[in-house]
């Protein structure tokens, strides 16, 4: 089937549009309506500039078509990139017809309807090849010095035989036969088998990934046990591992009564088993839904609707768990093994945040590109860290209209812990803000192939590095916009030690209202207000965290500014600008 | 000299603890009339460390065995642990610090002994005199002329010598309007915003009472700004109080404009849309919110005000001229554990308010960061005068000209400038409107987890900022440049 739905002629064109602005003082603009195959496009009638607007039609998530007002028919769309743009038709008829047409366009059933399917920049098929070819992960694990007398590169899944959802290659210990390796993988919840993920060449401690065992209450594995115990060897100068299961304790409980679980102590030989806490993917998504909603109104249910949605305290159990590991891996020099249910949310989450703050390689844009690559010889999937991404890309993502269950914003989450440490960080990050906010952008833009498919071997599938174009190429060729002027080189920073200390944000904001109104608040409540924000827990705050106060401060990402503060975005550019 | 009544012991042996990330000092603390000093001792580094007593907002102790600790909460958030060799020390030094640091006389407060290198006394208080921005506008719009009628402080106490008022109207109504107005704080003018030909007045509330008193002069006054003002040009009052905070200060004598009295005025009690009219602002007693509000419209729509030395000129113009009563406001910060009720974080609101616009509008404000932190820190203890007492009749006749350095020489030397100025900054003709939207507002963690963060990485990137600007401007020096840097809010 072709993209361009036969029962459509497009563009599709409707004038005397309005796009109504939130902002005080500014009249809604008019102007007209593009509806093309891929875009939506709105373009000012009037106006020196004739702003436009582009919404890629895969990045439109919820069409909504409100009764009608005196001003017109108004049309909301809100994007997965976190825009809501509030339109205003003058027909009834026209409305509906367009709202029909979006409903139709924005989730295609088909991964052949995708844009990334019909997307061509007009290059060479040489063009097109190289592009997939200009991040290799391969050479990253060469980068850290593999293979080496421990560990080494096996294609041994190059049919997917092992794992369907690892990649052809993977790095094992050296010690371990095939069958070991097989072994293990039928103790291991969808056949993710540990492997390694990230070396650190200075002290030899590795972390490894896998998913949670299928031990329920008694069952063993010898070659689980084997494994565990050959990765331990890999790094002599410790006396033990770390197992790290990121999910809450009571979760991993309840999966051993379904014969899942996790790892007994007793049973492996020196490790330390630990439990991270971090919520699983439908905790995550009702956070997210809970944090959009409460934007937009005022300051106080702002900042309530923020600290009730919970987003900060995941993003922190997040970064603690990279902490955690990043600890583990610089300090204590023990290898690390780390999951949680299927291994490809949460692990790969905090994998891959404690590589970043492990290795200043992945603060550049070459290393953030390894580290998200979700192609070919990977050796771990999605991931390469990074982000689940790869392997549940579609899936986690909502590309395809499917099961709105299995759609949850760990990739979100992941951009967002970066940009926590960016914030932190000035000086550490070669990329900007922006960069990551076009990489959101393209998860879900489905104009590249890079993010289609749920892992290597669906990726094949589909034959996506034949029929579709790279991300990384395109990215790469605006550079400048995103380079952050601060960055101080590679060998500044080491290792990163971030603080993820809470502080009680919502009082401050409170006393922030004046800017708002000129009804001040009487002194004695200011006063008040100001003596709430300063009085810190003493000592170490941890256990306060957890049972209220935001984990972090925030600013949600900007991406939730792009439809709000369009002062901000401008003088930031500016910034930038001036900043060359 | 009578501070030495109040310490009761010379020196003791302590460990300091500074916070998380600074390591702990081992030396003789001491405690001097205005200080806290640690010596690190004779085999280590001479640097000393020091204390201002009074920037000491609360203060504990601890004793257990042959030794105390003392925990100093300041009034500029740092929280400081003192462990000190012997009971009787401690409580001693305890004792010491708590009379010192909550001294109420200004005359022996310790910008009255501060002698700084290379500043002359008394040569650096003209830098702002708000006579200098009067004289501009009345010259500029011939409709306003200074007044002298508060020369001896008799019509309102906590207005300054000097104040601008409309030409058409005498000293005599002045001194009637001001009877009228709570503390005799009549309306003067405040900004005058040359592109529309309007201003921007201050006031305190009326005195109309439950029996709804007017007074004819101070109608008179508010007429004759429209008068003055462009042709047609109306008039809104912006109470600052909730419109039922205001019907109830009537009760108490107190009140608001009553429609029919002021034709042309309108009164208000929530924000302004944008258009081209006079304004009043008041609150109860003029001398907090009001101040805030008159201060801030003036930094969005007044490209000068948002230079280094027009930023300077505006606080001590609309703040400390203006009868901000920094003394009562500033004595506490958040720690302490008496609250008195004329202590509040107004002027704290202020820079905070401040910082958000400048987060904003990174390039449009000639000051950084650290100007606010340094305005913020003397506020509530400082070696300067600038901030001493709560009016200029109060400043006078403690002779804190002729007797203290002022804040703003010491800020203007050359070798604090890397500190305090915004390197990024171009001058930005236009009115910077701020987005107010809660996602816009943020904490300003530069302050309120100053002492709980590592300063490195922020002072990393600000040096850097400083570089990139540095470099960037050799650069234009050599071949000039087109100017898109300008921000087009």
């Amino acid at each position: 089937m072709s993209y361009l739905s036969s029962t459509h002629i497009y563009p599709i064109i409707v004038e005397n549009v309005k796009l109504l602005d939130r902002y005080v003082g500014k009249k809604p603009a008019n102007g007209s309506l593009y509806l093309t195959a891929t875009h939506l496009i709105y373009m000012e009638a009037s106006g020196a500039a004739r702003k436009e607007t582009w919404i890629a039609l895969h990045h439109i998530a919820t069409v909504e078509k409100l009764s009608i007002t005196s001003l017109g028919c108004p049309l909301i769309l809100r994007c997965k990139n976190f825009r809501v743009a509030h339109f205003v038709l003058e027909s009834d008829v026209v409305c509906h017809e367009v709202y029909i047409s979006l409903l139709k366009l924005s989730q295609p059933a088909l991964h052949e309807d995708l844009y990334a399917f019909s997307y061509n920049p007009k290059s060479s098929k040489e063009m097109r090849e190289n592009g997939w070819k200009l991040i290799d992960p391969i050479s990253d694990f060469g980068r850290m010095g593999l293979p080496n007398r421990y560990w080494t590169i096996t294609d041994a899944n190059r049919n997917y035989e092992i794992c369907s959802t690892y990649p052809p290659d993977i790095v094992v210990p050296k010690s371990v036969t095939l069958g070991t390796v097989v072994g293990s993988s039928k103790f291991r919840s969808k056949e993710r088998v540990p492997v390694l993920s990230y070396l650190y060449k200075e002290n030899n401690a590795a972390i490894c990934r896998c998913s949670q065992p299928l031990s329920g209450f008694y069952t063993r594995c010898i070659d689980d046990e084997l494994l565990l115990e050959a990765i331990s060897q890999t790094n002599p100068g410790s006396q033990f591992m770390y197992v790290v299961d990121t999910r809450p304790k009571l979760n991993a409980m309840a999966n051993r009564a379904a014969g899942k679980g996790y790892e007994k102590e007793d049973n492996y030989s020196n490790i330390r088993f630990r439990f991270m806490g971090i919520e699983n993917i439908h905790v995550m998504r009702s956070s997210l839904q809970k944090l959009l909603e409460g934007t937009g109104i005022s300051p106080g249910e702002f900042l309530s609707g923020l600290e009730s949605s919970g987003w900060l305290r995941h993003i922190k159990a997040i970064m603690d768990a990279g902490i955690f590991i990043a600890k583990a891996v610089k300090v204590e020099k023990t290898n690390v093994l780390v999951h949680c249910s299927d291994g490809w949310d949460r692990t790969a989450q905090v994998c891959s945040v404690a590589s970043i703050l492990l290795d200043p390689f992945y603060r550049t844009f070459k290393g953030l590109m390894v580290r998200e690559q979700p192609i070919p010889n990977s050796v771990i999937p999605d991931v390469n860290h990074c982000l689940s991404l790869p392997l549940f890309a579609s899936l986690r993502c909502g590309h395809l209209d499917g099961d709105s269950k299995e759609v949850s914003p760990i990739f979100t989450q992941f951009l967002d812990c970066i940009w926590q440490l960016m914030e932190q960080f000035p000086c550490a990050f070669e990329f900007n803000e922006n960069f990551l906010l076009e990489i959101h952008d393209h998860v879900f833009s489905c104009q590249f192939g890079n993010f289609l498919g749920n892992c290597q071997k669906d990726r094949e599938d589909l034959r996506i590095y034949e029929k579709t174009h790279s991300v990384w190429p395109f990215l790469v060729q605006r550079k400048p916009d995103f380079r952050n002027p601060l960055y101080k080189g590679f060998t500044v920073y080491g290792v990163l030690n971030p603080s993820t200390l809470s502080h009680p944000f919502l009082q401050q904001a409170q006393g922030l209202s004046c800017f708002a109104s000129p009804c001040i608040a009487d002194i004695i409540s200011i006063s008040l207000a100001m003596e709430i924000l300063t009085t810190r827990p003493p000592g170490n705050s941890l256990s306060l965290i957890g049972k209220s106060h935001l984990a972090m401060v925030y600013n949600p990402l900007n991406m939730l500014l792009h439809s709000v503060g369009y002062y901000i975005v401008e003088d930031f550019c500016i910034y930038i600008h001036k900043a060359y | 000299m009578e501070f030495s009544e109040l310490i009761r012991t010379g020196q003791a042996q302590a460990e300091l603890l500074r916070g998380p990330e600074m390591p702990p000092l081992r030396g003789t603390l001491c405690v001097t009339g205005h200080h806290l000093l640690l010596s690190p001792g004779p085999q280590a580094t001479p640097d000393l460390w020091l204390l201002l007593l009074r920037s000491v907002d609360s203060i504990e102790k601890r004793v257990a065995g042959d030794a105390g600790t003392i925990t100093l909460r300041c009034k500029d958030l740092r929280v400081l642990q003192l462990d000190i060799e012997g009971v009787e020390a401690t409580l001693d030094i305890a004792r010491s610090i708590e009379a010192l640091s909550s001294l109420e006389s200004v005359i022996t407060s310790f910008p009255f002994f501060y002698r700084p290198k290379g500043l002359r006394l008394g040569e650096s208080w003209h830098f702002h005199p708000p006579e200098r921005y009067y004289k501009r506008v009345a010259r500029e719009t011939r409709a306003w002329r200074l007044s002298e009628a508060n020369e001896d402080f008799s019509l309102c106490p906590s207005y300054p010598r000097a104040v601008i008022v409309p030409r058409t109207v005498d000293d005599d109504a002045l001194a009637r309007s001001a009877r009228f107005r709570q503390g005799g704080r009549f309306p003067v003018l405040s900004y005058y915003h040359a592109p529309s030909g309007t201003v921007l007045l201050r006031s305190s509330q009326p005195l109309t009472g439950p029996q709804k008193r007017r007074c004819a002069e101070d109608e008179e006054l508010l007429q004759a700004v429209l008068a003055g003002a462009r042709p047609g040009a109306r008039g809104f009052i912006v109470d600052t109080r909730s419109a039922q905070a205001a019907k109830q200060a009537r009760m108490t004598g107190g009140g608001t404009e009553a429609k029919s009295a002021y034709p042309g005025w309108k009164r208000l009690h929530r924000p302004l849309e944008r258009e081209g009219a006079c304004i009043l602002v008041h609150g109860a007693e003029g001398t907090d919110s009001t101040l805030l509000v008159t201060s801030l419209a003036q930094l969005i729509l007044d490209p000068l005000s948002r230079t280094m030395a027009g930023f300077q000129e505006l606080i001590e113009r609309e703040w400390i001229q203006a009868g901000h009563p920094f003394q009562l406001r500033c004595a506490h910060s958040a720690f302490s554990h008496t609250r008195p009720k004329h202590e509040a974080p107004i002027f704290l609101l202020f820079l905070d308010c401040v910082w958000q616009l400048g987060r904003q509008f990174p390039l449009s404000l000639e000051f950084g960061e650290g100007m606010l932190l340094a305005l913020f820190d003397h506020s509530y203890a400082s070696p300067f005068g600038t901030f001493l007492c709560n009016s200029e009749k109060e400043r006078c006749l403690c002779e804190v000209r002729t007797r203290t350095h002022s804040l703003w020489s010491g800020l203007n030397q050359p070798k604090e400038q890397r500190k305090l100025r915004n390197p990024l900054y171009a001058p930005n003709p236009l009115a910077i409107w701020p987005s107010v939207e809660p996602q816009s507002l943020r904490l300003w963690q530069g302050l309120f987890l100053r002492w709980t963060h590592p300063p490195e990485p922020s002072e990393v990137a600000w040096e850097k900022v400083w570089q990139i600007a540095t470099d960037q401007e050799k650069t234009e020096g050599s071949q000039p440049t087109d100017s898109a840097s300008e921000p087009q809010p």
